[in-house]
C-alpha cells in the first residue's frame, strides 16, 4: 500500500450547507480535510433560530457532515476574538451612529484571522471556506479575488477585508457553482443539511432587530438617549428614540407624519439629532474610505476608475478614486448613489476583480 | 494512533471480545427462565457477578448490574437519598465528582432535597474533617475514589469513618480507579462503590454498584425482580459476561500493570518538564492513579494543542468538554484554585494496558512540536 502525500486543509464549517458542501467537495477531491465550527458564543443563554449559524445544533450538523464524509471536527474557542473584534465595535458603530457591517470583521478576524492561525497547529496548506467567491493567479502572478460565478450569490463584498497575503492558501470550492447546483452536490453527498432554510441577516441577530440585540442582549445603553428629528434646514420636526435605532437611508419606522416620504439622510451622535429629508436629499456624490485593504500587490493608481459598491445588495456605481490620508481613498461616483451609510463597506472592483474595501468613513455631497 | 486517553474509555480486551462472542452464540435464552436453558444463561452471570465482587473485595450478593457508571451513580444516589429521607434530606457531594454525580444531584433537588457541596484542598483532596461541619440532618456522603481529571485519590475511608460515626451513608464512585489500583469495598466502609466495564477493558453499556447488606437503596427501574429487585430488566448478557472477564483479568494484572504505568508516568513527566520546564502537573503533592497526568503548559491552551497533537496522531482529552465540544476551563481544577489562565491550558493523558514506553516518547516528541505551535497563537 502505498500512501499518497495528501494536502492537508483546514475547512470552516458554520453548520450550514454551503460550509458543509465546501468542505465535503475537498475531502472528495482527495485532501486531508480537518473541520472546525467556531464557538463564538456561550450558548447556554442563546435562544436558538434555524437559521442562526454556530448554534449547537449547527456545531452538530457540522459534525454530521464531518462523520458522513469521514474526516476529523473540532469546535474551536472563538468568543474572545468575537466580542472584542466583532460585537463591541459593532455596538460602537451604533452607537456612534454608523451603521455596521459586522460580517466584514468576522472575515477578517475569525474566518481569515484567528483560523489562519490554526492552520500551522494541524499543519494545513489551505484554509477552506463556503463562500461564493473565487481566488485565481494572475497572468502578471499576483493573487485575485474574483466574484462567484453565482452572481446573485457572490460574497466578495463581505470578503473584501480579508489580509492578501492568505489568498494564495485559501480555497472557495462553490465559487464557480451555484447555490441549486450547491444543494444538488449536498443531496448527491447524503449531507443532512442539504435543505437547512437560508442564513439570513446576521448569524447573531437571527430576527434582525439590531437595536434590540444591543439594547437588551448586550445591555447598550449608549445611543438610546431620545433627541430631535430635524429637516434639512435644522428645524426640530419630531422626536426620535435614540441613535441607535437609525440607519442612513431607512424610511419605515419614523413615526412622522409628512407630506413627502422622508428618509433618514444623516446622524449626528454628537448633537444626538437625526436629519430626515425627502429622497433625493440622500445622494451623494462621493465617499471617503477609512484606511482600505487592498486586495492587490500595491494600490491602484490615483486616479483609477473603478465599481464601487456602497452596501450588501448594491449592485455598484462606476467611480474613480483618489488617494487620501492614511490609506483612505476619495471615491467619486460618476452618477450620485442614495443612502452613503458611514460604516458600511466600500468595496471596488475592476471587472470581476475585488480590489478591497473599508468601511465608509464620511460621505460627499456637492 | 498514540492513544492516550485510557481514561475516556480503554479498548476492549481480546479475551474479553471472545468471552462476549461466546456469550452472544449462546442459547439465547432469558437469564431468568425456569428451564435449564434458562439456568445456563444465569450461570454465565453468576459467574461475573463473582468476578466483579473479587476485583473490588465484595461479595457476590451485593453486585447489582446496571447499563453503566451513570446509571450506577443515578441508582446509588438517589435510591439511596430517597430510601434515607425519612433519616433527613440534605445530601453531600465533593466539588470535583463526575457529571454522573452531579447529574444524579441535580435530580434529587428537584425532588426536594438539599445539596451540599464538600470543597477540595489545593492538592486535589477532599478533607474529612470538612464531614464534621455537614448539616445533622444530611443523610448521604458521595465521594470518588479517583478523580478522573487529575487521577488525585481521595480519603475515601477517612470520610467513611467520619460520616459512619453521624450517622450518614457513604457513596463511591469508583468508576476511574477500578483495575488501576487495589479496592477494598470492606476496607473502605462504603455503602454504595459503582464501578464500570469499559473503563478496565470490558464493553461500554455495563457496570455495577456494590450496596453494602442492609444499606436501604430504592430502585429506579422497578420490574420483576432482578438484580434482587434492585435493578429491572432482563441482564445484558453479553455485557455481563464480558465485564466478568475484564474484571478478572484486571485483578490478575493488576500489580505489574500498576508498576509498569508507574514507570510510563515517571518518564512522561519527566519528558514533560524537559520540553516545557513552566508546566504545571496538577495533583502531584496528594497521591494520584497511575496512569493519568493532567498537565498545563503555560500559553498553550488545551483547544489548540488538542488539535495539534490530533494531527500528529495523538489521542488526549482537554480536560472537560462542554455540550457544545468547545473548550471550557475545568470544573474540577477551580475547584482546586488553579487559575483560569491555567487552567484552559489543561489537557489531560491517560495511558493503559496497551501503552508502550515507546508510544509517550512519541507523544512527548508530538508536544515538543506542538507547544511552540500552540503558544504562538493568541493567548487565552
Amino acid at each position: 500500500m502505498t500512501t499518497a502525500v495528501r494536502t492537508r486543509a483546514l475547512a470552516a464549517m458554520s453548520g450550514g450547507v454551503d460550509s458543509a458542501v465546501a468542505a465535503a467537495l475537498m475531502a472528495e477531491s482527495g485532501c486531508d480535510v480537518t473541520g472546525v465550527t467556531m464557538k463564538l458564543w456561550c450558548y447556554g443563554t442563546t435562544p436558538v433560530s434555524p437559521r442562526a449559524c454556530c448554534t449547537l445544533d449547527a456545531i452538530d450538523d457540522a459534525r454530521s457532515v464531518a462523520r458522513r464524509m469521514n474526516f476529523p471536527h473540532f469546535v474551536v474557542e472563538a468568543e474572545e476574538v468575537f466580542r472584542t473584534r466583532v460585537l463591541q465595535p459593532f455596538l460602537d458603530a451604533y452607537a456612534s451612529g454608523r451603521t455596521p457591517y459586522p460580517c466584514a470583521l468576522c472575515n477578517q478576524h475569525l474566518k481569515f484571522g484567528d483560523l489562519v492561525g490554526r492552520m500551522e497547529l494541524i499543519g494545513a496548506e489551505l484554509l477552506v471556506t463556503g463562500h461564493y467567491a473565487q481566488v485565481a493567479r494572475q497572468p502578471d502572478d499576483s493573487w485575485a479575488l474574483l466574484r462567484a460565478i453565482d452572481r446573485h450569490k457572490d460574497q466578495t463584498y463581505a470578503l473584501a477585508g480579508i489580509p492578501y497575503g492568505v489568498l494564495p492558501r485559501v480555497r472557495f470550492p462553490l465559487g464557480s457553482l451555484t447555490k441549486e447546483e450547491v444543494r444538488a452536490q449536498a443531496s448527491r453527498l447524503a449531507l443532512t443539511v442539504w435543505d437547512k432554510p437560508e442564513s439570513q441577516d446576521l448569524c447573531f441577530v437571527p430576527d434582525g432587530d439590531y437595536a434590540g440585540f444591543a439594547t437588551r442582549k448586550l445591555g447598550e445603553t449608549r445611543g438610546t438617549a431620545h433627541g430631535a428629528f430635524v429637516d434639512l434646514a435644522g428645524r426640530t420636526i419630531g422626536e426620535h428614540e435614540g441613535i441607535l435605532h437609525y440607519t442612513v437611508g431607512q424610511r419605515r419606522g419614523l413615526g412622522i407624519a409628512a407630506s413627502e416620504r422622508l428618509y433618514v439622510i444623516d446622524i449626528d451622535a454628537p448633537g444626538n439629532t437625526v436629519t430626515l429629508g425627502p429622497r433625493a436629499a440622500l445622494d451623494c456624490d462621493g465617499l471617503v474610505t477609512g484606511p482600505m485593504n487592498w486586495l492587490l500587490p500595491a494600490p491602484p493608481a490615483d486616479g483609477a476608475r473603478v465599481t464601487a459598491r456602497i452596501r450588501y445588495g448594491h449592485a455598484g456605481a462606476d467611480a474613480v478614486i483618489h488617494a487620501r490620508e492614511e490609506g483612505a481613498v476619495e471615491v467619486r461616483f460618476d452618477v450620485p448613489q442614495p443612502a452613503v451609510a458611514p460604516g458600511q463597506s466600500c468595496v471596488l472592483y475592476d471587472g470581476e476583480r475585488c480590489l478591497g474595501g473599508a468601511p465608509i468613513a464620511s460621505s460627499i455631497r456637492r | 494512533m498514540i492513544y492516550l486517553d485510557h481514561n475516556a474509555s480503554t479498548p476492549v480486551r481480546p479475551e474479553v471480545a471472545e468471552a462476549m462472542r461466546e456469550a452472544l452464540a449462546g442459547s439465547g435464552a432469558n437469564p431468568s427462565s425456569s428451564h435449564r436453558e434458562g439456568q445456563h444463561e444465569r450461570a454465565r452471570i453468576e459467574q461475573a457477578r463473582e468476578r466483579v465482587a473479587a476485583l473490588v473485595h465484595a461479595h457476590p450478593d451485593q453486585v447489582v448490574f446496571t447499563s453503566g457508571g451513570t446509571e450506577g451513580d443515578h441508582l446509588a444516589l438517589m435510591g439511596a437519598a430517597w430510601g434515607l429521607r425519612e433519616r433527613g434530606k440534605t445530601v453531600a457531594i465533593s466539588s470535583i465528582e463526575h457529571h454522573a454525580v452531579h447529574g444524579a444531584a441535580a435530580w434529587l433537588k428537584d425532588l426536594g432535597f438539599t445539596i451540599a457541596h464538600l470543597p477540595v484542598r489545593p492538592d486535589g483532596m477532599t478533607d474529612p474533617s470538612i464531614i464534621n461541619d455537614l448539616p445533622r440532618d444530611t443523610s448521604l456522603v458521595s465521594l470518588m475514589l479517583a478523580n478522573n481529571e487529575t487521577g488525585v485519590l481521595q480519603p475515601v475511608a477517612a470520610v467513611a469513618a467520619r460520616a459512619h460515626a453521624r450517622g450518614m451513608r457513604v457513596h463511591c464512585d469508583a468508576v476511574q480507579c477500578a483495575g488501576k489500583m487495589p479496592i477494598d469495598t470492606d476496607a473502605l466502609d462504603v455503602d454504595y462503590l459503582v464501578i464500570s466495564a469499559h473503563k478496565i477493558g470490558g464493553p461500554k453499556g455495563v457496570g455495577a454498584v456494590i450496596v453494602r447488606t442492609g444499606a436501604p437503596l430504592t430502585p429506579l427501574l422497578r420490574g420483576s425482580g432482578h438484580e434482587r429487585g434492585l435493578r429491572g430488566g432482563t441482564e445484558n448478557l453479553p455485557g455481563i459476561v464480558g465485564f466478568g472477564r475484564a474484571a478478572e483479568l484486571a485483578l490478575r494484572d493488576l500489580a505489574s500493570e500498576r508498576t509498569r504505568l508507574l514507570a510510563l508516568r515517571e518518564r512522561f513527566e519527566n519528558g514533560l518538564r524537559a520540553i516545557a520546564p513552566d508546566a504545571v502537573i496538577h495533583g502531584t503533592s496528594a497521591p494520584r492513579l497511575p496512569n493519568t497526568v493532567n498537565v498545563s503548559i503555560p500559553g498553550a491552551r488545551s483547544d489548540h494543542m488538542l488539535m495539534a497533537l490530533d494531527a500528529e496522531g495523538v489521542a488526549v482529552s482537554a480536560g472537560a468538554a462542554c455540550a457544545s465540544g468547545g473548550v471550557e476551563p475545568s470544573p474540577v481544577l477551580a475547584a482546586m484554585g488553579v487559575p483560569r489562565e491555567l487552567a484552559v491550558c489543561a489537557l489531560r493523558f491517560s495511558s493503559g494496558r496497551t501503552t508502550t514506553e515507546r508510544e509517550i516518547d512519541d507523544a512527548l516528541a508530538a508536544i515538543g512540536r506542538a507547544v511552540p505551535k500552540a503558544r504562538a497563537l493568541a493567548p487565552a
